[in-house]
């Protein structure tokens, strides 16, 4: 039997969840994880990647050491042909031998070469260039502390609010119409009040493979307590088995599916008329836009019987507590913004907001994506959602920052994808990424690679070279959430906290570290006159820098969060937090409807591509596989598949485990075929983790015009048999027993 | 509504519906348990928490009885430490109680002797190690039930263990004896979690102990790899 010698308490790394974890650690390395039964978050639970995914921390191709390519190092102009180099070069060799390889070769070397590298170069761009000139990606994945400090950098010392995280490929549609709606962006109750609802709808999320733990609650809500649940999915995920209704819908229908189930609840009497009145503005015009949708017409869009669409209509309007969780089903489509509206104005509707057990729950998916949000990690805002182009704003923050009046960019930033979409002569040059990986996760790939090819200087910050990082000039390498202090806030606000179990492998250093030794550099060359203070002792002093002005925070302290986190909004020092928003009104004032239309999916489904291309994720993996994928749980799933019914595959010769070629009008990948009913008749699934079969090469990057989302959810394709020897690793093999 | 009774002389006002193991408990009694866990549903299966209520044939499992009025409880009468005691050497005769810390201690505190029953079989089964994140060594297992709860209603709803054989020859399995990759588990762990001796363990921690280090742990699962260009 092992003793450890620590037991660290800290928050799992994976999802928005944010289980409690409590690490095992014998000689710096972390054989056991296990969780508190009495935590808040999830009762002892967890799923497989909390309690087993962590060996990602020691595996061999983790770069601990800080490289640059050797054309930067021996003071040689940047070759023509930006290559992906995954590996490192050992003892001085070239990893390929013709002289513009060796030039891309990465050599290992000493922070500060590398730090004064990154420096200067990004100095030089700017002063030549200007703030247009350079973008930054923060990360969803690192603490809050990280991103403020990240987003800090880039405002106060390159004057440009060209600063956002993959937030934008995931809930950017959720979190503009919520702002449009209500003028809030996060979930308005808390995944503990699961057990609470006695009605509630899962619509475009499956919760069952990406927020486990959260599944767990409503499984229990079904189980134990006796509500009524009600899945809104393409998909017959496993949620479904525990379910009074599924609505089987075609992908990119949601508006008009969840605008007849307003229609019903309209025509028969079932609204609240008495929130309607008090609470919200723009109902007649919206009635009135409603008649279009009648279950009926939804029908014929979606495939979704007129009849089911009001019994599940009736069931929601007429429960006591009502409550909806939504993913990325709603909000990754060029309509994105409109599926979520037309969730909202469900709740507005029938007055289920504002209570405990109600709500509008968008399921963020990231351990910190919510955080990240709140620390300004985005081109429009600030910290604390506060809208760059106000001037009171922006002197606030140039006061806090030590920054001249005026100092501060006015101008609106550009989002994760126009970001490399302006990647060219005369647009952005420089690019830092911390932590992303937009070459598995932007929507159709072969266009992003020739943007990353364009960037003058990129920087990445991370554990691994991936797919990204194989394109950058410098790596800083960077520690996993096991070896630095801050703090993450998960899907439901609550702020909690990180902690060090072990100390940084090799060279690497936490990224608050890194970055605040890159803008101490970074100042004294562009010999700013005022100092924005990048001496903070702990990460701590950060998030007090940032509660200052940030009010939602203003009451979080380790302290008060060493056992328990607390919710945010937290006023003062003494607040409990607030797990339930709304109960009297809301941030914009009134709820606000809106008139929506019908809009197709930009590409569907025709003779040439006769199926609907839908991607989304596997319980075993997470998101580009930076970590899981260098992890056992790379054993547990290790190769792509795409699902297919049963009924598709019969009618183009498709059997099972056979290796078939997917192609959209953007690209093709070879996967093999797993024949299931999981899946509709019509649409294919395919996870985006694989780098070897990357469903993103597929995907469309039309965008959402209103939240810049790309269409991830729905693109045509054709299916036809493949050889075996056309698979990227045919021996890989999922054994799989479970649905 | 409360209600009033006597537990070991002493006379206990507590709310109606709790268990007897439950209001001991709060009132600072030590009455043992193997099986109950907090979070699981408690079963009485291993009977180490029996206590004697007057009027009642046979001993009472603390973990599920109710307390209820007037009720005469002895939490250690001389016949509740000997079944403790008898139930101690019964398990220490048929299984490997080496990482079952809090059943040693025990075994110590009832004075049980680990030879009581020399002639027992000892249930010795070969380690399973079919998964990429968790051994199973029955071995170990004492049957209490908590992997097969939590992996259904007490948590997971993934159903893929229960009991299996009959007497003696009694196990935890999986349907058809299927290998954990082709059942319905999904790897969660919860059985792992509420394993109270080491009979589930991470394979991490199987490994270590195995005597690898943990450099050579960490290449295991590195052969994948081969991107396509």
């Amino acid at each position: 039997m092992i003793k450890p010698d620590r037991i660290v308490t800290t928050t799992c790394p994976y999802c928005g969840v944010g289980c409690n974890l409590q690490l095992h650690v014998k000689d710096d390395f972390i054989y056991k994880v296990t969780s508190p039964f009495d935590s808040p978050v999830n009762h002892g639970n967890l799923c497989v990647k909390g309690r087993f995914g962590y060996d990602f921390i020691y595996h061999p191709k983790r770069v601990t050491t800080p490289l640059v390519r050797r054309y930067l190092l021996e003071g040689r102009p940047k070759p023509d042909g930006r290559e992906q180099v995954f590996a490192v070069s050992t003892n001085g060799n070239p990893v390929s031998p013709s002289q513009v390889s060796k030039d891309w070769d990465w050599v290992t070397t000493d922070w500060d070469t590398a730090l004064d590298i990154t420096a200067d170069k990004l100095v030089e761009i700017y002063k030549r260039d200007g703030s247009e000139a350079m973008a930054v990606y923060c990360c969803a994945k690192a603490t809050n502390e990280d991103n403020y400090l990240l987003q800090k950098m880039w405002r106060s010392l390159f004057r440009t609010n060209n600063v956002d995280h993959c937030t934008r490929l995931c809930h950017a549609g959720s979190v503009v119409a919520l702002q449009k709606a209500i003028g809030s962006s996060a979930m308005s109750n808390t995944a503990s009040q699961v057990i609470m609802n006695d009605v509630f709808m899962v619509v475009g999320s499956n919760t069952g493979e990406n927020h486990p733990i959260i599944a767990l609650q409503m499984k229990e809500a079904v189980q134990k307590h006796g509500a009524k649940m009600i899945v809104i999915d393409p998909r017959r995920i496993d949620l479904v088995d525990f379910a009074e209704m599924w609505l089987p819908l075609k992908p990119g229908t949601n508006v008009p599916v969840l605008s007849a189930m307003a229609h019903t609840i309209v025509k028969e009497g079932l609204v609240d008329n008495e929130f309607i009145a008090k609470r919200t503005e723009g109902y007649q015009d919206y009635v009135e836009s409603l008649e279009k949708f009648t279950p009926e017409y939804a029908e014929e869009l979606s495939g979704v019987p007129a009849e089911d669409i009001r019994r599940a209509a009736r069931i929601y309007a007429t429960a006591k507590n009502g409550a909806i969780y939504w993913g990325m089903g709603i909000s990754q489509l060029s309509h994105g913004t409109a599926s979520a509206l037309a969730l909202i104005h469900l709740a507005f509707l029938t007055g289920h907001i504002g209570r405990d057990g109600t709500g509008l729950n968008p399921l963020r998916g990231q351990n910190n994506v919510q955080g990240a949000s709140d620390m300004g990690a985005m081109p429009f805002h600030y910290p604390g959602y506060m809208r760059v182009d106000n001037e009171d704003n922006a002197r606030q923050w140039e006061k806090t920052w030590n920054i001249e009046p005026g100092g501060l960019s006015r101008k609106l930033g550009l989002t994760t994808t126009e970001i490399l979409g302006h990647a060219h002569e005369g647009g952005v040059r420089a690019l830092f990424i911390m932590g992303e990986n937009p070459m598995m996760s932007e929507p159709n790939l072969n266009e992003t690679r020739k943007h990353m090819t364009h960037l003058e200087f990129l920087v990445a910050q991370d554990l691994f070279i991936n797919e990204s990082g194989a394109f950058a000039d410098v790596f800083l390498p960077a520690t996993p959430f096991a070896e630095k202090d801050g703090t993450f806030t998960n899907t439901d606000r609550r702020v909690q906290r990180v902690r060090t179990a072990q100390a940084p492998r090799g060279m690497s250093r936490p990224d608050w570290q890194i970055l605040c030794d890159l803008a101490r550099r970074l100042e004294s060359r562009l010999g700013r006159s005022n100092s924005a203070k990048w001496d903070y002792s702990s990460p701590e002093e950060v998030l007090r820098e940032m509660a200052s002005i940030n009010k939602d925070y203003a009451g979080v302290t380790y302290d008060r969060i060493d056992k328990v986190g607390l919710i945010y909004p937290v006023p003062d020092l003494n607040h409990p937090g607030t797990p339930t928003l709304f109960t009297e009104d809301f941030p914009s004032g009134r709820g606000r409807f809106y008139m929506l239309d019908y809009v197709p999916v930009m590409e569907e489904a025709d003779d040439e591509y006769p199926f609907i291309l839908t991607t989304g994720r596997l319980l075993e993996h997470w998101h580009g596989g930076t970590m899981t994928r260098n992890s056992a749980l790379d054993e547990a799933y290790p190769e792509a598949r795409v699902e297919m019914h049963p009924a598709d595959a019969e009618m183009h010769g498709i059997m099972k485990d056979m290796p078939v070629r997917v192609t959209s009008r953007r690209g093709e990948i070879v996967l093999r075929a797993t024949v299931t009913e999981k899946t509709t008749v019509g649409v294919v699934f395919i996870p985006w983790h694989f780098a070897e079969a990357a469903a993103n090469l597929l995907t469309n990057d039309a965008l959402d015009p209103q939240a810049l989302i790309p269409e991830f959810k729905a693109c045509a394709v054709q299916v036809f048999p493949a050889r075996e020897e056309e698979l990227p690793n045919p021996d890989a093999v999922v054994q799989r027993g479970r649905y | 509504m409360t209600i009033t009774f006597l537990m070991d002389g002493e006379e206990i006002t507590a709310a109606e519906g709790k268990t007897l193991l439950e209001v001991a408990r709060e009132h600072g009694k030590e009455i043992p348990t193997i099986c109950f866990h907090e979070a699981t549903t408690a079963n009485a299966l291993c009977r180490i928490c029996v206590v004697e209520v007057e009027g009642m044939r046979v001993l009472q499992p603390a973990c599920i009885v109710q307390a209820a009025n007037n009720m005469k409880v002895q939490t250690r009468s001389e016949k509740v430490i000997r079944a403790r005691k008898t139930i101690l050497e019964m398990l220490a005769s048929t299984m490997d109680l080496s990482e079952a810390a809090d059943i040693q201690a025990m075994m110590t505190e009832y004075g049980a002797d680990v030879n009581r029953f020399p002639d027992a079989e000892r249930r010795a089964v070969p380690v399973k190690d079919d998964n990429p994140m968790y051994v199973r060594d029955y071995s170990k297992c004492l049957l209490c039930w908590r992997c097969v709860q939590v992996c259904a209603e007490d948590a997971q709803y993934t159903y893929a263990i229960n009991f299996e054989g009959r007497g003696y020859e009694t196990q935890i399995g999986t349907f058809f004896d299927r290998s954990i990759p082709e059942t319905t588990c999904v790897l969660c762990g919860q059985c792992v979690g509420v394993c109270p001796t080491g009979a589930l363990k991470p394979k991490r921690e199987f490994l270590l102990e195995q005597g690898m280090s943990p450099q050579e742990i960490s290449v295991l699962n590195t052969g994948r790899k081969r991107r396509r260009t």
